[in-house]
């Protein structure tokens, strides 16, 4: 059957093979978000800073000059002096004789590995309650309205208690480790998660495409994990990249807290600047590297994440 | 027998503190299969509240009752529980709404959302379904399918978009097709198109269609019987011809009397319909229309007027009902004289043209007012 004549269709036809030559595949919305975040210099910076990182964690631990655990200028640390800046130890030497340049970049693994891991339990935990939740309030009816209810009213438990407290909390019952850093840090950014993705869920649901899919007779179940989620995915992913930033702080505040990891020959930036505070007087650059390798990381991935943000609202776009 | 009887259809909102909201009041009629039927009335009348209503697509909510029946096939659709009503719905019934951007996923391919039903009520998959859904897309006249099925709904045009919905619409071929206001949001032009695609749609399958519009060039040029709604209750039911030429209710002679024509005279003014349909709805103390209404009698407050049956088939709520062109006039002509002060309330220059129904329901019978929309083939 034929709506438009024959000869009409196949010159349409004709145009649109001519325009699938360039065109070959659909832009999604995450392609155009991409087109847009490379025009802003915002984004292009957090992204530089954070590819730097990311290099400098993974390829760095293999090109250090020395191990970062060995005490190899021992014996040139004295009391009220630590050798500094010099040829063979670019960043000098830390206050029991080992290569700051090496505990640098070996830790900078460790900053990245706590950031992301935590970020990940916080995001899979928190999506995993947040989506339930948004399913059931959204499309469940009564009853999804009370698991919504219980479910919701457990991260406003979590929400109630300050981040830090609960990640020290947390931190000491498990005892001290890295992986304790990971979970504690991750389930303070549980509820964040949880809420934003309820939230998103819960909007969308009421949306036009939702009925339409109703109407089609397509199931509650595929149309949360078909439909709604897919919609509601934006917020989060911006907001993991925001809680990268801070889960790195959170980590490092809690093994400058000695909650960290405490084995030595692990360097971390947090306990670096744990340990550099009783010699500031005399080296203050002891503090001030970790310390600036923690502000530039969390701003990186600030820049990026509100460039983000940015590129992915969809009233910003066209 | 009827395909779909709608009895009776009511739909109250109540919120707490507030007075309960009758959106839908008694709405019955009928369609047959194969058959096209419109339901008219301006915004507010409940129109798009009684297609969801039998649909079950309500926010379900505290508050909202929905009474009465929706017979479809033998089976009362407003009993069924959530599990068969969701079978129904795309292969029995199906929907077509207004806004087709809003109305499709932003983030999935066209493709995916339309395979999506063909996976649901006919089992199809992968490259099955992928196939059958390019054969969907073109028989809605969408060019180059294979490429479109890739496509997000930003991608397309307005009309492509809405042929998108309606090729998921007609996938499983339903029976019953319901189009809320399916042109509101395109273009004049493509409107033309797809109110073309959606008849022979309709006349190749035998699928039966309700249109739900406010627009009476759409129901000129498609339907077959008509329904004019006001204030959540059938005001007129009549066939296409009947209702255009000869309006009985005075509701729909300001219909027919309101819409724009080419062939008005320079300087001629459009007749509004004074006023607006209100949310509390006062049918129970009498007519609803009665305080817009050009033809109002003091018969018309106190009780609500029953549904009077004509000859042909036809049927009117209304106590003083516009003449018949050519069938006492005489006998009519003072009631709207006496009526004539309502009319000039609005000072819309009504009054200029006293009694002015008499002559709006004789004009038609030169030719049906609005000139149907057809398409012009290329």
């Amino acid at each position: 059957m034929t709506i438009i004549s024959r000869k009409k269709k196949e010159k349409i036809d004709r145009l649109a093979e001519l325009a699938a030559r360039d065109d070959e595949r659909g832009v999604s919305l995450w392609q155009e978000a991409f087109r847009r975040l490379r025009r802003n210099p915002a984004a292009i910076v957090g992204a530089v800073v954070l590819g730097l990182f990311v290099i400098v964690s993974v390829v760095g631990p293999f090109l250090v000059p020395y191990a970062p655990e060995a005490q190899l200028w021992k014996g040139e640390i004295r009391v009220g002096f630590i050798p500094g800046v010099r040829a063979e130890n670019w960043f000098g030497l830390d206050h029991i004789g080992r290569d700051q340049f090496s505990r640098m970049v070996v830790g900078a693994r460790q900053t990245l590995l706590v950031g992301v891991v935590a970020t990940m339990i916080g995001l899979a935990v928190g999506s995993l309650i947040g989506g339930i939740a948004g399913a059931a309030a959204g499309l469940g009816g009564r009853w999804g309205r009370a698991v919504d209810n219980v479910l919701m009213r457990f991260i406003d438990m979590l929400l109630a208690m300050p981040s830090l407290l609960l990640a020290i909390s947390i931190a000491a019952i498990l005892g001290a480790s890295l992986t304790t850093v990971m979970i504690a840090v991750g389930t303070v950014s549980v509820p964040v998660f949880a809420r934003l993705l309820r939230g998103a869920m819960i909007a969308q649901s009421n949306s036009d495409y939702v009925l339409a899919a109703t109407s089609l007779g397509v199931r509650k179940p595929k149309i949360a994990l078909a439909h709604v989620v897919p919609n509601s995915l934006a917020p989060v992913i911006v907001q993991a990249t925001l809680t990268l930033a801070t889960a790195i702080i959170e980590a490092a505040a809690l093994s400058f807290l000695g909650l960290g990891n405490n084995d030595a020959s692990i360097p971390e930036w947090g306990m670096m600047l744990a340990d550099a505070q009783r010699y500031i007087d005399i080296a203050p650059r002891l503090a001030i590297l970790p310390a600036l390798g923690i502000i530039i990381t969390a701003l990186g991935f600030t820049l990026l994440g509100e460039a983000m943000r940015e590129a992915l609202d969809p009233k910003l776009r066209k | 027998m009827a395909l779909l009887e709608v009895e009776d259809i009511s739909v109250t909102f109540a919120r707490r503190g507030q007075r309960a909201v009758h959106a839908v009041d008694g709405v019955s009629f009928s369609v047959d299969a194969g058959e096209v039927v419109g339901l008219v009335g301006e915004s507010g009348c409940g129109k798009s509240v009684t297609s969801l209503a039998i649909m079950g697509l309500l926010p379900k909510q505290p508050g909202l009752r929905v009474g009465g029946k929706a017979v479809f096939d033998g089976t009362d659709l407003l009993q069924l529980d959530d599990r068969s009503r969701r079978d129904i719905r795309g292969r029995d019934i199906a929907m077509i709404f207004q806004d087709p951007l809003s109305s499709l996923n932003p983030v999935i391919p066209i493709g995916l959302q339309v395979t999506e039903v063909l996976t649901r009520h006919r089992g199809m998959k992968g490259d099955v379904a992928a196939k059958e859904a390019a054969a969907l897309l073109d028989r809605v006249g969408i060019p180059d399918p294979k490429r479109r099925l890739k496509e997000y709904p930003h991608q397309l045009s307005g009309g492509m978009r809405q042929r998108a919905l309606i090729a998921m619409a007609v996938a499983c071929q339903p029976r019953l097709l319901i189009a809320d206001e399916p042109t509101t949001a395109l273009d004049v032009t493509i409107q033309a198109q797809i109110l073309e695609l959606l008849k022979d749609l309709v006349r190749d399958s035998g699928t039966a269609l309700v249109m739900i519009t406010h627009d009476l060039g759409v129901v000129a040029g498609m339907c077959e019987t008509i329904n004019v709604l006001y204030g959540g209750r059938v005001v007129e039911t009549a066939r296409r011809r009947p209702l255009f030429r000869e309006p009985r209710h005075p509701y729909t002679v300001g219909l027919l009397g309101s819409v724009p024509r080419l062939d008005a005279g320079r300087g001629e003014r459009l007749n509004p319909i004074p006023g607006s349909v209100r949310d509390l709805l006062p049918w129970q103390e009498g007519c609803a229309f009665a305080p817009r209404c050009t033809r109002r009698v003091d018969a018309c407050v106190g009780e609500p007027p029953e549904l009077v049956l004509a000859h042909d088939g036809r049927s009117y709520r209304c106590v003083n009902p516009a003449p018949l062109p050519g069938l006492a006039r005489a006998a009519d002509a003072p009631v709207p004289a006496k009526s004539e002060p309502a009319a000039t309330a609005d000072g819309t220059g009504q009054a200029a043209e006293a009694g002015t129904d008499v002559p709006a329901a004789g004009k038609p019978a030169s030719g049906p007012v609005p000139a149907p929309r057809e398409e012009e083939k290329p």
